[in-house]
């Protein structure tokens, strides 16, 4: 039977970063609060 | 729909106000030109995605404290930047290091052993230790001197010689003596002194 190569993707899968790592970023982000007192910045990160 | 129509410099701004949702869409926009850029540097989809992961660390840092986001630049390019600049940083660090993986065709302890001794050559070298002890034990008194200062305390024949108080040669005839005597004792026992 002959070959259906239309349907070959030609072009490469999206390279995409997993879904845990971006997860992570944004709770990172949520979690992160910078209080600025003065010439000084303080991080908290709260759990 | 709308939202993917807001510019990058607006969305930045949201975030810094506190949007949370910005920079979900941003990271949504820009993460698979972003992950490309550092999976192309470091070929490695494990490492590209710590990298990834640091880059927007950093990029979050940034914002949040408001020290620097020039508006006039391009968001991705400056995120492309910190990205670069975290991969060439490491790779400056790095660059003595070999860095090599475990896969099927290739184990890393083919090439890294082990040098301390495993259980059973401890086993065998102490059992030597303790049979030889025990052959040393049966020598006469004066062989047995000569032997360990030779051996175990590693003097010279002259120094022997001078702490027994006897002759040099007299020395060597009970070093000799002493070997031939733990030969014997060895063969009449029928004992393995190799591991």
């Amino acid at each position: 039977m002959a070959k259906l190569y239309s349907k070959k993707k030609l072009a490469a899968t999206k390279m995409l970063p997993k879904k845990e790592t971006i997860q992570l970023i944004l709770n990172y982000s949520k979690a992160l609060s910078v209080v600025k007192i003065g010439n000084m910045n303080f991080k908290t990160i709260a759990n | 729909m709308a939202k993917s129509q807001v510019p990058d410099s607006v969305l930045v701004q949201m975030y810094i106000s506190g949007n949370e949702d910005a920079l979900a869409t941003l990271i949504n926009r820009y993460q698979s030109r972003i992950f490309g850029f550092i999976y192309s540097k470091v070929n490695d989809r494990d490492i590209a995605d710590d990298y990834f992961q640091e880059t927007f660390i950093r990029v979050i840092n940034t914002l949040k404290s408001k020290k620097y986001y020039d508006e006039k630049g391009k968001f991705l390019s400056w995120v492309l930047r910190i990205a670069n600049n975290l991969i060439v940083d490491d790779f400056r660090k790095n660059k003595n290091i070999k860095m090599l993986r475990d896969t099927e065709e290739f184990s890393i302890f083919s090439i890294i052993k082990d040098a301390t001794p495993s259980v059973e050559s401890n086993l065998i070298s102490t059992q030597i230790g303790y049979d030889l002890r025990k052959i040393i034990e049966e020598l006469p008194l004066d062989q047995q001197e000569v032997l360990k200062m030779r051996f175990f305390q590693e003097m010279t024949f002259k120094e022997i010689s001078e702490a027994t108080n006897v002759s040099m040669n007299t020395s060597l005839g009970r070093m000799r003596y002493a070997i031939n005597n733990m030969r014997k004792i060895i063969e009449k026992n029928q004992i393995y002194l190799t591991a």
